[in-house]
């Protein structure tokens, strides 16, 4: 028995606990080592924004897949759905009637003055009534039926090539795995994503919608995720160069001309898709995109303005939102978070700055957070103070006991913490979940911290029969 | 396609052939420095390896022309955009922007190559390692062109990189008789000593055609007729008319597909009908310096019609 702290490793890890046993470190090295030889092969590279001598750096893979049963991921996807179709009701309704404003269920000042709210989305109704076409929800287990919500991300997030290669990378090493487990395939998501992109297109098309993948350039982090899903989808990737809009209408320079574009898979943020309605500095958008999204003529995937739906001060009354749009309660809990912006809260937090995480409202991607437990004294004392001078811009919540799995390490292998974020897709004809999703684990003993920018790995994640 | 597909692609052919023409050319400088009768030349030798590749004006910092210095300039300097080096991240960085353009193998190819090229740049280049360093290059550009003519759709994609590639061939080409044209006289003119007769085989060895001279000539190496095979010979690969044949019948491959031609068409198609129309004798007696710089002008116009042309 190893990588499992404690009690025995639940059942559902039985055959993983006995490969592992009956593999000696000197092979499980050698398959870490042909794994990264593949990764870097096919250029596989994480760009970390800050370190410029490693502009192109792997993720770290780990070979011991994260499992979860069946049983497990249906009350997971029951969750997400349910979580999902609130977000996006939730976005319908704050650019539409405002119902739960006015039924006073969110404080009116967190929605409308929030930067993340797109005056220019009010009363505009996307293709479909879709907003968040791809959701990545992040999921933390703190025991055998305690499955948290950690965050949502209704943006653009990340992530999913690696769902994809690490499963690839998987098959090639772990032949004999495979054979002693029924692990369900996660290989058709470019296929379930086209088809979601598809269902949203414009009404009215006599042709085939055309799709693009909108990118930074490969100077963006994530710059070879984009490349992936276009090839694999089987759709062009563009830059903002590539587009121009002339009357309203979006079209491609090809080689052939200009060819006009239904559907738009951005994976650039809203404040920099086009100069002329956001950021005038921007060079990766397309001058005039938003007026053509907003006559009607280009669906954006996701749409403007969602970023409103994943503030982690909106996410504190996630419970009620869902309670408002779907009468149920939260399948999938949220993690008790403390509003820096209600003076209690932000008195409790400084308190116990120590044994807390405390995130900003708007951060993404681990930066400019606190994780309590780990930091030196002065550490605390310095965010302390950035806390007083501006406590709506954070939010606090207690370090979670997250489960482990076990993972190999250079010496050996031990239990690390994971997390999961399962991606969710969303288009007119409903809402599909891929099995599975990215694990991602924190190399460090001990640590918490999972994000790929602050040193994480990630793990191919198999959702098993029995 | 989208145009700067098309233009990344063009340009990956095109720095492709750029850094095989600059492993051939130190392959064949090297060659022509250790000869003894070089040695008082040394300097010489490698400003015109310098200037085929387009690096002239380059001298190291105490102002001699170090042949360890210049060396490691044309191969591994990260400073000079014609080093091997620069050509191949620059090959990368066009390919890394249309990964979809690209077969997973041709990608592979292409990012083995970089690696291969990145172990190496901090350690100097010196004669007694530039043996390995070129025939690493070489075979990494092998394996780039197989991985290319064995994995990619016979379509938009491969034809950009093969246009680029040619047209980027016969600029190489033209350079170094451009470089070396004061050596190859007409042949009522005298024949050169010892030194000219290597510098010829270095001209050939530049465009791999030393063995290929001796099966289509069946004689000693004459300067005219180097001149020859580097201009008219179809069999040459490396031929002015021969990278011209290639580029045009690209061309119309590319015009076939999206069922248009341009200016592109026409200078690619009429520049090819003056090679075809012109005698070596005539090259010879109107001045071959005259001929270069015309046919130099002419394949940049090219380029920049097809860049016009496809939109890039």
């Amino acid at each position: 028995m190893r990588g499992f702290p404690g009690d025995d490793p639940r059942p559902s890890y039985a055959r993983v606990d006995r490969w592992l046993s009956e593999t000696d470190d000197a092979l499980l090295q050698t398959r870490r080592a042909q794994a990264e030889g593949f990764f870097r092969r096919i250029g596989i590279t994480f760009a970390v924004y800050g370190d410029d001598r490693a502009d192109e750096r792997l993720i770290p893979f780990d070979i011991v897949p994260r499992i979860i049963t069946r049983t497990e991921w249906q009350r997971l996807e029951r969750g997400l759905i349910q979580r999902v179709t609130a977000l996006n009701a939730f976005l319908a309704d704050i650019y539409g009637k405002r119902e739960i404003l006015a039924a006073g269920v969110i404080p009116e000042e967190l929605v409308l003055l929030n930067p993340q709210y797109q005056l220019g989305m009010i009363g505009f109704r996307p293709p479909g009534g879709v907003y968040t076409h791809i959701s990545g929800i992040d999921i933390v287990r703190t025991g055998p039926d305690d499955f948290y919500v950690l965050e949502d991300n209704v943006r653009t997030p990340s992530g999913v090539s690696y769902m994809l290669e690490n499963r690839e990378v998987m098959f090639r090493l772990h032949p004999e795995l495979f054979a002693r487990h029924r692990v369900a395939p996660v290989e058709d998501y470019p296929d379930l994503l086209a088809d979601t992109l598809r269902s949203v297109a414009p009404d009215g098309r006599q042709r085939a919608p055309t799709i693009a993948v909108l990118t930074p350039g490969y100077h963006n982090s994530a710059f070879y995720e984009h490349s992936f899903l276009a090839d694999k989808m089987g759709v062009e990737l563009v830059e903002g160069d590539d587009l121009f809009v002339r009357d309203d209408i979006v079209y491609m320079r090809t080689t052939a001309g200009p060819r006009q574009v239904d559907v738009i898979y951005r994976r650039i943020d809203d404040a920099f898709i086009d100069p002329l309605a956001f950021r005038p500095d921007s060079v990766l958008g397309v001058p005039g995109l938003m007026s053509a999204y907003h006559a009607g003529n280009v669906t954006l995937a996701n749409a403007a303005g969602t970023g409103i739906a994943d503030d982690k001060a909106v996410y504190s009354y996630l419970p009620e939102i869902i309670r408002f749009y779907t009468g149920e309660d939260a399948l999938l809990p949220n993690v008790p978070t403390y509003r820096c912006r209600e003076p209690d809260a932000l008195a409790y937090t400084l308190d116990n700055l120590a044994d807390l995480v405390v995130k900003e409202v708007d951060g993404s991607g681990g930066y400019g957070m606190l994780v309590g437990p780990h930091a030196t004294a002065a550490q605390i004392d310095a965010f302390a103070g950035k806390l007083r001078a501006d406590p709506a811009k954070f939010i606090a919540q207690p370090t979670l006991a997250l489960s482990t799995c076990p993972t190999l390490g250079d010496d050996g292998i031990g239990a690390r913490h994971v997390d999961l974020r399962p991606y969710v897709l969303m288009g007119a004809d409903g809402i599909t979940v891929v099995p599975g999703g990215l694990t991602r684990v924190a190399l460090t003993e001990g640590s918490l911290v999972v994000n790929s920018s602050q040193g994480g790995g990630t793990k191919d994640t198999w959702v098993i029969d029995g | 396609m989208l145009s700067r597909a098309a233009s990344n692609l063009f340009w990956l052919g095109r720095y492709m052939e750029r850094a095989d023409f600059v492993v051939r050319l130190l392959d064949a400088t090297l060659r022509l420095a250790a000869l003894p009768s070089s040695h008082d030349d040394a300097a010489e030798v490698w400003t015109s390896a310098l200037k085929a590749a387009g690096a002239d004006g380059w001298k190291t910092a105490d102002g001699e022309l170090d042949e360890d210095a210049t060396l490691q300039h044309m191969a591994l300097a990260g400073d000079n955009p014609s080093s091997i080096r620069s050509c191949l991240e620059r090959a990368r960085a066009n390919a890394r922007a249309v990964r979809t353009a690209l077969t997973i193998d041709a990608w592979e190819a292409i990012n083995a190559a970089y690696h291969d090229v990145q172990k190496l740049r901090d350690q100097p280049a010196t004669r007694a390692s530039a043996g390995a360093i070129l025939d690493m290059v070489k075979r990494s550009l092998h394996a780039l062109d197989g991985a290319l003519h064995r994995s990619m759709l016979r379509s938009d994609s491969l034809w950009f990189i093969r246009l680029g590639a040619a047209i980027e061939r016969a600029d190489n080409t033209a350079r170094i008789l451009e470089v070396k044209y004061h050596l190859l006289l007409p042949s009522d003119e005298r024949v050169g000593g010892g030194l000219d007769h290597f510098q010829w085989a270095t001209i050939l060895r530049t465009v791999s055609a030393l063995t290929a001279y001796r099966w289509i000539y069946r004689q000693s190496v004459k300067p005219w007729l180097v001149a020859d095979l580097l201009i008219m010979q179809r069999q040459a690969p490396r031929s002015l008319i021969a990278s011209y044949g290639d580029a045009v019948r690209h061309l119309d491959l590319l015009a076939a597909e999206s069922g248009r031609r341009g200016p592109a068409d026409r200078i690619g198609h009429a520049t090819l009908d003056w090679l075809e129309s012109s005698k070596t004798e005539r090259i010879f007696a109107d001045g071959l310096h005259e001929f270069l710089q015309r046919f130099l002008a002419e394949n940049h116009r090219l380029g920049r019609a097809v860049a016009e042309q496809y939109l890039f």
